[in-house]
């Protein structure tokens, strides 16, 4: 049996499954899964087989079950589970790490029971898993749970197949397991609890060492609090996530749909972006400013539990670090780090092995909608629908970087690990990577990277091709479309539009608003947005009113914007026409900068995207009409939209004293118009009727709501992203999806 | 990345296509100079070609370029300059009065410099190549200090100098070239450095390489000495010195100042306690008033380059393969 089968209760379950057949014989671990022998009537195998799919417990995934027959002992021995064998063949999967089970809350809040509030009860059913294995087999010796040995109840527990704990390699329980400590206090779990409550409602910022790394804490109803924590942390704008202690304190906050509801309370337990009620009532200003959404999560570790009864309020629990740093987790770099930012550490002496941070995710008509896809997510493995011939490892991207291994149909996607630049960000990378493989079971001989000859995840590659791996190239957006046909289980050929900020295009461009005829092995440019320049490179990134001059020196206008600028506007007006210091870009991404501008969303943006998403937000629903752009043809060649007709739109709507929210929400139209445009002059030519949306952009879910409405009206089939991040965080697994068809193709050809 | 990005995976078109061919014990360091005995003397020798453009900018022009330019390559190797050559590749049609405008000026900088051009060379060709004037240099200079500055000198410990604020040159020339009519004060920081570099190594011995920051800035230069000594550098950001009108004219451009071109400045590694003596040194000579310590050398991680950031964070500086692209998706 492979899949993730060990440390989640699986072979307890099936040792009791064979009992209730009275069925003989064995079940244990090796490298590939779990193994089973089995003896008794063809009957009782045949309903075990049955029962083994159906019944399996809540964290166990069964990718496949390879059976065969065996010569029948005769001996009704009956039935036994083995220990793990050491044997590394191949590939065994680590449980993500996993909320508390209800069986383990209700032990938690039982004063009789004997983890009666005891802050890291856990069993085969929940707890940490990825952050604390250091090597596989997944077994305690080799988990940051080692250096606790197991007092005789533990152990007995542990050893006891009918027992919810056997072989949970993380179990403990008050009197051999980890403590919690308060910096500065002494005092049991309760009372640490209790004072840290304390310090929060007055205001402080405490860090707390939580699953994958440490969070910083602060009171969400204190606006000082919060306040405070922006300053120390730098962090000006990008809204902070918060932990209610239920759905009911959810529901107070904001407007919590169905599928909401079932992201919040699953055992991954991510941050789930949800509108937030108006007026916002107890949550502090300086939360989320400017936001109409709110991060919220519910507590996951037992530790989280205790502190929101304690606590009883809503409270942010933001990642440990300054500005662009990744989250602190180890306990002398945290105290180093957070030092000068958190008034009091709550901590514990149970190391964690991998950084891994906080998932994020929306929905989507009614579905879970992965924004960041990290703790509770990574590594369940993900089907390709492809079969890797050789092993291979997808690089990624450069900000949102992710890592990818594959081999046969099975792709590992690794944490959420962050922007390369960063140092200790690309170190996590590159020893995650070694890790991964390891644990995974999965030594690449085929790497997949990005085009862009700067992204560190190429230099990266290239370092690795030296010491003889073999480099397979993969464009930006063909790896966007891949990653949504990987998490859609469809090989293509579709077409893929792509919108994101920039990607290297294979003529040395940046790319960004791209329409792909494309499946796992090529793709082709059918259109794109027309370029325009990006004045100043990167700078135009952070500085969105740029892009607005772009677009206006097109135009031959002067928006209100420019008195804004009264030195710079010309000077970028002028780079924009020189060509130099101003790539061509046909970015998607850039064109919602010029309007965000345009409209007064703002002029410079703190953190990626900013812009976008707040004219996303800003977008009045109810407002009637829409923009249209041309669509030029060039013959053979691509053909291009002209993101400027939406621009003069905008343009010639201010003129009007349109009001601001009713131009982004007809901008939006406009845009999912052409998008819906561009799909069907493809489809005359290609006769594709299934079109794959990805890229950053489309996690603006006002613009994807209306793309796959125009799309669908029209015929055509939509496949969206749900499990695989839309932005760069997909990148790796669609190189990595390439990679291995291109890689299986030629196989067949040799 | 342990060894730098793109490692040997990029090799150059140098290690390519011309230490295949030529390979020798001189040439093999790839250094800017070739340094040798002959009898009793210790020489430097060097070459470089100039195809700036503008031709003309404020602080200077392609002929004084040409030749500070090769002294500055015979300095960081310690030598005192003594003789140059110089090619000259003419587009027909080049006016008369701006060639005579260019050899003037390389009189001036070799007067300046203490040295004698004492052969050269000249072609035309055709209309619509060379860009007008294309100039090649080469000198000889002599060593007359024990030292032996070579990159693989650089240990951990070492301290980082910059002898002056950076990209002075390299925004001058972008700004010179007119699209975008921006007025400034800057000039080309243009100027010989084998008299502040003497000064130097007579006032501390613990120098252990010069480089002076010509293309690629900086970051490339520093990048390429932590690959040869298999040592780390971390710079301090907040000490790198720079005047504001580069700050934002690269900000402007969406250039990082760390890539942009010096002509007139150099990093010195120099032994950690003995980095205050040499800034002194630096400091008291009319060309390095602007002098700073700016990082300091590291064993780990080898090869990498590092930039402490305002809010302690710490940034790869690595090196740019062709024009910078953003990388934001
Ligand atoms: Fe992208
Ligand atoms: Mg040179
Ligand atoms: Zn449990
Ligand atoms: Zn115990």
């Amino acid at each position: 049996m492979e899949g993730v089968v060990q440390g989640v209760g699986f072979r307890p379950f099936v040792y009791s499954l064979a009992k209730s057949w009275q069925l003989s014989g064995v079940v244990g671990n090796n490298s590939l899964g779990a193994f089973v022998e089995l003896e008794g009537s063809e009957d009782a195998v045949a309903g075990f087989q049955r029962d083994l799919r159906l019944q399996a417990p809540p964290l166990a995934v069964i990718d496949r079950v390879t059976a065969r027959e065996v010569t029948p002992t005769g001996l009704q021995t009956g039935f036994r589970i083995a220990g793990s064998q050491l044997a590394r063949l191949g590939q065994t999967q680590i449980a993500p790490d996993c909320a508390t089970c209800a069986d383990c809350l209700r032990e938690l809040t039982d004063p009789d029971d004997r983890r009666y509030g005891y802050p890291f009860i856990n069993c085969t059913n929940c707890g940490p898993r990825l952050t604390i294995v250091q090597d596989v087999p997944y077994d305690r010796p080799r988990t940051t749970m080692a250096g606790f040995p197991m007092c005789e109840p533990c152990r007995r527990e542990y050893d006891d197949p009918g027992d919810r704990r056997f072989h949970a390699q993380p179990v403990c329980c008050a009197d051999c397991g980890p403590r919690l400590r308060l910096s500065g206090f002494e005092g049991g779990p309760g009372e640490v609890i209790a004072k840290v409550a304390q310090l929060l409602r007055e205001g402080q910022i405490v860090a707390v060492k939580g699953l994958g790394g440490y969070h910083l804490a602060v009171d969400a109803t204190s606006d000082r609090g919060t306040r405070t924590l922006r300053q120390r942390k730098h962090r000006d704008e990008k809204a902070f996530a918060v932990m209610v202690s239920d759905l009911e304190m959810a529901r107070s906050l904001a407007e919590i749909a169905p599928a909401d509801e079932l992201l919040l309370t699953s055992p991954a337990r991510p941050i789930v972006l949800v509108p937030r009620r108006e007026p916002a009532g107890l949550v502090a200003a300086a939360v989320a400013p400017g936001q109409r959404q709110l991060g919220l999560m519910l507590p996951y570790t037992p530790l989280h539990v205790l502190l929101m009864r304690e606590f009883a309020g809503p409270l942010v629990l933001t990642s440990g670090n300054v500005s662009e740093e990744p989250i602190a987790f180890l306990d002398g770099d945290a105290r180093q780090r957070l030092g000068g930012i958190a008034d009091a550490f709550l901590t514990h002496d149970r190391p964690i092995h991998l950084r891994v941070d906080d998932s994020v995710a929306r929905s989507f008509r009614g579905e879970p909608m992965l924004i960041r896809r990290s703790r509770g997510y990574a590594p369940r493995a993900i089907r390709l629908p492809v079969t890797a011939a050789r092993p291979v490892l997808g690089c990624g991207a450069e900000l949102k970087s992710t890592f990818c291994l594959a081999q046969g149909d099975s792709a590992t996607l690794s944490p959420h690990l962050g922007d390369l630049k960063n140092y200790e960000t690309f170190r996590s990378y590159a020893d995650g990577i070694t890790h991964l493989s390891r644990l995974v079971g999965i030594s690449p001989v085929v790497v997949a990277h990005d085009l862009h000859p700067d992204y560190l995840s190429t230099k990266h590659a290239q370092e690795l091709a030296e010491s003889g791996l073999e480099l397979a190239g993969v464009q930006h957006h063909h790896a966007h479309i891949a990653s949504c046909l990987v998490d859609n289980g469809s090989p293509g050929p579709v077409i893929g539009v792509a919108f994101d900020g920039t990607g290297y295009g294979t003529d040395g461009t940046l790319w960004g608003g791209e329409f792909l005829v494309a499946d796992l092995v090529q793709a082709r440019r059918a259109g794109h947005l027309a370029a325009v320049p990006m004045p100043g490179g990167e700078s135009a990134v952070r500085q969105p009113w740029r892009m607005a001059a772009a677009y206006c020196a097109q135009l031959a206008a002067t928006p209100a914007v420019a008195q804004r600028y009264p030195r710079e506007w010309e000077a970028v007006t002028r780079l924009a026409g020189s060509g130099f210091a101003a790539p061509p870009t046909s970015s998607a991404g850039r064109l919602f900068d010029a309007v965000a501008c345009l409209v007064g969303v703002r002029d410079e943006v703190s953190y990626e995207g900013q812009a976008a998403v707040e004219l996303e937000q800003l977008a009045n629903q109810a407002a009637r009409g829409w923009y249209q752009s041309e669509i030029r043809e060039f013959g053979e060649m691509p053909f291009q939209i002209r993101g400027a007709d939406l621009v003069a739109a905008v343009l010639a709507d201010l003129e009007r004293n349109v009001p601001a929210a009713d131009i982004a929400m007809r901008f939006h139209r406009g845009l999912a118009l052409s998008i819906a445009d561009g799909c069907q002059l493809i489809r005359e030519t290609s006769g594709l009727g299934t079109v794959a949306l990805s890229g950053g952009v489309f996690q603006n879910v006002l613009l994807l709501e209306l793309a796959v409405a125009h799309l669908e009206r029209r015929g055509f089939k939509v496949l969206t992203h749900r499990r695989i991040p839309a932005n760069d965080g997909g990148i790796s697994i669609g190189q990595a999806a390439i990679a291995a068809t291109r890689d299986a193709g030629s196989a067949d050809a040799r | 990345l342990a060894h730098g990005a793109g490692g040997k995976a990029s090799q150059t078109l140098t290690d390519a296509v011309f230490l295949e061919a030529f390979r020798n014990p001189l040439l093999e360091p790839l250094s800017d100079q070739a340094v040798f005995g002959i009898g009793n003397a210790r020489l430097a020798f060097s070459t470089d070609s100039y195809v700036v453009r503008p031709l003309f900018f404020p602080g200077g022009d392609i002929g004084d370029l040409a030749v500070n330019g090769t002294v500055n390559d015979l300095a960081m190797a310690g030598a005192r300059p003594l003789y140059l050559s110089a090619g000259f590749i003419l587009e027909e049609g080049f006016p008369l009065e701006s060639l005579t405008r260019v050899v003037a000026s390389m009189a001036r900088a070799a007067n300046a410099a203490g040295v004698q051009i004492v052969t050269g060379d000249t072609k035309v060709v055709e209309r619509g190549k060379a860009d007008g004037c294309y100039l090649n240099t080469a000198g000889i200079g002599v060593i007359e200090h024990p030292f032996a500055l070579t990159a693989d000198a650089v240990k951990p410990g070492d301290a980082v100098l910059i002898s002056g604020p950076i990209g002075e040159h390299g925004v001058t020339v972008m700004l010179a070239r007119g699209e975008l009519d921006i007025d400034s004060d800057l000039c080309s920081d243009t100027a010989p450095l084998h008299g502040i570099v003497a000064d130097l190594l007579t006032a501390v011995d613990g120098v252990r390489c010069l480089r002076d920051a010509t293309r690629g800035g900086v970051a490339t230069i520093v990048n390429e000495i932590a690959r040869a000594a298999d040592v780390a550098v971390v710079f301090d950001e907040r000490a790198i010195p720079m005047r504001a009108e580069v700050r934002g004219a690269a900000e402007l451009l969406g250039i990082d100042p760390l890539y942009l071109a010096c002509e007139g400045r150099f990093v010195a590694f120099v032994e950690g306690a003995q980095a205050d003596a040499a800034l002194a040194s630096l400091r008291a000579h009319p060309l390095g008033t602007g002098a700073a310590i700016i990082g300091r050398v590291v064993a780990d991680p080898p090869g990498l380059v590092l930039l402490k950031t305002e809010f302690g964070g710490t940034r790869i500086v690595d090196v740019l393969i062709g024009d910078p692209l953003p990388r934001i998706c």
